[in-house]
């Protein structure tokens, strides 16, 4: 076992994980943030995207000794303390940008990651960027409107 | 009047928050007090005989409480199927048993062979690699037309072939099919396959067994779109629970799609163990575990001839599929290419004479059962690919072809010759609209423009019909169901005036929690926000039957207007007992209780207090409380039906198809929520083009699965499709439903396969290529051969 520590949401963590564990189930089974989602074994359906040092990261990719000392911000980090949704989240809900609501953690965290890096991106923009995120459910068009209105929103 | 917030209303979704902040609550996300884990060990082979299996090792490894195999389970049922057909010849369908795990033999990729229950996931999955096991690879059969043959390697060496059934419908048409076929001016023929998928929602499944030895009660948190159906199935035919004594939960479910309707070995294993070892038992499913014990869907092959008359107009459809079963019969599987495929071959046209033969075949492969559409995206494709050959070879227009052919406005209601009862349509309408929203007329100059630019611009047009609202249960019990079809409610109106609704339908995305609200916020005329949805938990939920086959919205909706019916009935006894007025002369709009032709009322909040502190009451006529219950069977299916137009470019020189625009025109009938709708059709037409052109369940001859994982098996991605036009402004409501709605869940995945494939042969042959068809999935390198392979180039 190793000893790691990070901050998590703006938390101070320190626990104990085997080599083999993942940044994802760290998240989920040690520190019971389950809206990192794990929706497949090969690094390919992005349900599980978190933010580490404010970078967008699939958390099955990762081993949690990697994020050793590291800033990582996960799905329940996003919202206001007060359950207001951010700017992004709230694009979603208002342009209907999710269904079942499996995949849509890492949408948004994927979202947030592509505004960081280009405030006003286009349709095309949007769809590549997400090229590594699934969702069975949208078919995307209402989350590349949603990303669109939040790029609006955020000016 | 018409409320903000009630039907028609595109208000925002109440789950939404939850979801987008990471509090969605889904079966991997619970963790009970105590719980152990599960781990699978699984045939890596397609067929063979287990010739010894130890697990003495593994037992002995770190974490492990108890090992379990085939022998622990002789004694319970196996995984019951829920729909029994009768063949052609009247005799029912061969029905192997389905063990929870494998009994002497294993019989495709993925099969359970025994099951390590430990501390942790990774010290059950450690000592699985120590269970010492033999199998004795036996010759395998994944191919349909090789299953059927004279001394083919039998899946189950019980039965006398591989052959589940072969079913006419209607046998009684067969020799006046054949015979308008033999006299017709004009058959075209084609022989077409469809492919096999993996439904692959983006929830893997999962599963908890809990257990309490002190009441001998069990709990199953499933990933589930019926927990009652799971509940009875489960009790009832595999483990011997009385329902009293198991409450199976379905929380938060991230997708279905028809995968999560079945009831599945690791649901069983779960509660069986829980008891067994008595801790709870948890199980989560790895994508590429997924991939090989989802229940698949698909997998037809087909040849359809279609006979026309001189001037085009349909005399008579026949087709013979081979539905592949896979090794076993899942929950619902025989009856997807019968009643959901047969019954809908009649399409939206006027054809006098039909008939539909299925021959259904055992296999090597992972079961086949439902995935959304479930046998009407079959029947769809066929008939929309068919008629469009028909009207190249006969130089009519594929619009024209279809509205020569279509049931008349004033046809309604039109008994097809496939044994169902459209009940209201409006075909020209939907096709009107589009060639308006898919700018048929400009067409031709955007194709002009793809040529100078080097690629074929095809335009393909489908029009699509569906049974939803599933189903009258008299209607498919005679048809074999084992299952009534009905769903329930329960008002449950609070002292105050809020109201719970309690459904046995179940929402795994389709926003349940805000669409049903809108109803009861519009028929009792109280806001939206005073309305919960309790969904999702056999123990606080009327017996329902869950949430597939479009019906949720048709029959789950129709149970809680129902309900509120007999909630508004006594509602207004009390109303008359406080105002001392006749019951007769009560009337109730916008909330409140007027005595007609006076100004004289009492709000609904004042009738909801007396009801539950019946101080001033009719104690003697009625008794306290507001809280109503409703079963509602529905009289038919509902038949939303649509017109859909795909353009494509292809690059004729790498065969690369790309989706430039794709409209639909849905005829849903009422529309509760329009934002919803539109997600809806959105999704539908996600997996259609997925299915058209990227996605493929492909077994080789050994029964390996090649496309086994998200890496090998081509999801649509968001650049792989565009965004689409889409309209359901017409609207013919359903007839003998209150709502008159008729569910819109399944259209874009039924509508969608034909338009793309249609518009890739209409781009090739307009660049010359005699290519009449290409099987789906339409990979640059199947349509580059096809380019290829032609004598027209």
């Amino acid at each position: 076992m190793i000893e790691i520590s990070m901050e998590v949401n703006g938390r101070e963590v320190t626990d104990q994980v085997e080599g083999r564990t993942l940044l994802v189930h760290f998240l989920r089974d040690q520190l019971g943030l389950t809206g990192t989602h794990v929706g497949c074994d090969t690094s390919q359906c992005g349900a599980c995207v978190v933010h580490v040092d404010g970078r967008a990261v699939k958390a099955c990719a990762v081993f949690a000794a990697e994020a050793d000392g590291r800033q990582v911000t996960t799905i329940e980090g996003m919202a206001g303390d007060d359950g207001s949704l951010g700017v992004i989240q709230q694009a979603f809900q208002d342009h209907h940008g999710l269904q079942c609501g499996f995949c849509t953690p890492g949408m948004v965290m994927s979202a947030a990651d592509l505004l960081r890096q280009n405030s006003n991106p286009d349709e095309d923009e949007i769809r590549e960027y997400l090229e590594g995120n699934l969702c069975r459910c949208t078919g995307y068009h209402n989350i590349v409107k949603s990303i669109r209105a939040a790029a609006a929103a955020m000016g | 009047m018409p409320k903000d917030d009630g039907i028609g209303a595109a208000t925002t979704r109440r789950e939404d928050p939850r979801f987008l902040t990471g509090k969605g609550r889904y079966t991997d996300d619970i963790n009970v007090p105590g719980q152990a884990h599960a781990f699978f060990l699984r045939s890596q082979v397609a067929h063979g005989r287990i010739a010894s299996l130890d697990t003495t090792a593994a037992a002995a490894s770190d974490g492990v409480i108890r090992i379990f195999t085939g022998d622990d389970f002789a004694g319970v049922g196996g995984l019951p199927c829920g729909w029994q057909v009768t063949d052609r010849h009247g005799q029912p369908m061969q029905e192997p048993p389905h063990p929870v795990l494998a009994q002497g033999k294993v019989r495709h990729v993925g099969d359970p062979i025994a099951a390590v229950v430990a501390e942790t996931l990774d010290q059950a999955r450690d000592a699985a690699e120590r269970i010492d096991v033999d199998i004795e690879e036996l010759p395998t059969v994944t191919n349909m037309q090789s299953a059927l043959e004279d001394g083919a390697v039998r899946v189950h060496d019980d039965l006398e072939s591989n052959l589940c059934y072969d079913w006419g419908f209607i046998e009684d048409n067969r020799e006046a099919v054949n015979a308008a076929i033999a006299g017709a001016h004009h058959v075209t023929t084609l022989e077409l396959v469809n492919n096999r998928l993996v439904p692959n929602a983006m929830e893997p499944r999962a599963a908890i067994g809990d257990y309490n030895v002190a009441t001998d009660e069990h709990t199953l948190y499933t990933t589930s779109q019926n927990p009652h159906v799971i509940r009875l199935l489960m009790g009832a035919f595999v483990l011997g629970i009385p329902e009293h004594k198991l409450r199976v939960v379905a929380p938060d479910v991230g997708g279905g799609f028809g995968s999560k309707i079945y009831h599945y070995a690791e649901e069983a294993f779960c509660t069986f163990a829980a008891k067994a070892i008595n801790r709870a038992v948890k199980w989560t499913a790895d994508r590429s575990e997924a991939f090989i014990t989802d229940a698949h869907g698909r997998d037809h092959v087909t040849r359809i001839d279609l006979a026309l008359d001189e001037n085009g107009k349909f005399l008579a459809i026949r087709t013979d599929t081979l539905a592949n079963m896979g090794a076993y019969l899942s929950t619902f599987a025989p009856s997807i290419p019968t009643y959901l495929h047969g019954t809908l071959m009649a399409g939206n046209y006027a054809t006098p004479l039909i008939y539909v033969n299925v021959k259904a075949v055992f296999t090597n492969t992972v079961p086949v059962d439902a995935y959304r559409g479930a046998g009407r995206p079959e029947a769809t494709f066929q008939l929309e690919r068919v008629i469009d050959k028909a009207a190249r070879e006969l130089s009519i227009s594929p619009i024209e072809l279809r509205r020569r052919n279509f049931i008349g406005k004033d046809q309604f209601p039109y008994a097809t010759p496939v044994a169902v009862e459209y009940d209201t349509g409006d075909y020209h309408a939907t096709m009107d609209k589009l060639e308006e929203i898919a700018d048929i007329a400009g067409f031709s100059g955007r194709r002009a423009e793809s040529a100078a630019n080097g690629k074929l611009r095809g335009l393909g047009i489908s029009h699509y019909i569906e049974a939803c609202g599933i189903a009258p249960s008299a209607l498919v019990g005679a048809l074999g169901a084992r299952a009534g079809l009905y769903e329930s409610a329960t008002v449950r109106v609070n002292a105050t005036g809020s109201v719970s609704v309690l459904t046995g339908s179940h929402s795994h995305g389709q926003g349940h929690e805000t669409t049903f609200p809108q109803v009861v916020a519009d028929l009792l005329g109280i806001d939206a926000e005073q309305v919960a949805i309790v969904h999702g938990d056999t123990a606080t939920t009327p017996m329902g039957m869950g949430t597939y086959g479009s019906r949720s919205i048709a029959v789950g909706g129709t149970a809680i207007v129902k309900a509120l019916e007999k909630v508004i009935a006594k509602a207004k006894k009390i109303a008359a007992h406080l105002m001392e007025a006749s019951e007769a002369d009560v009337t109730f709009a916008d909330g409140a209780f007027t005595i007609a032709g006076t100004d004289r009322s009492v709000a609904w909040g004042d009738v909801c207090l007396a009801a539950y502190v019946p101080h001033n009451y009719p104690i003697e006529e009625l008794e306290p409380g507001l809280e109503e219950t409703a079963f509602y069977d529905p009289a038919n299916f509902t038949f939303p039906a649509g017109a859909y137009a795909c353009e494509v470019e292809v690059d004729p020189a790498t065969g690369e198809v790309e989706i430039c625009a794709f409209a639909a025109a849905d005829d849903f009938g009422n529309i509760i929520n329009p934002m919803i709708v539109d997600g809806q059709v959105h999704g539908g037409l996600a997996q259609g083009i997925g299915q058209a052109l990227m996605e493929h369940a492909v077994y080789d001859e050994h029964g390996q699965l090649l496309s086994g994982n998200f890496m090998d098996y081509t999801m649509p991605r968001a650049d792989d499709l565009p965004s689409f036009v889409i309209d359901h402004s017409c609207q013919t409501p359903c007839t003998h439903n209150p709502l008159g709605v008729k569910g819109c869940g399944e259209a874009g995945a039924i509508g969608s396969p034909p338009a793309v494939v249609n518009a890739v042969i209409d781009a090739l042959q307009s660049g010359g290529h005699d290519v009449d068809h290409i099987d789906m999935p339409l990979t640059s390198c199947r349509v580059w051969t096809a380019i290829n392979a032609d004598t027209g180039s």
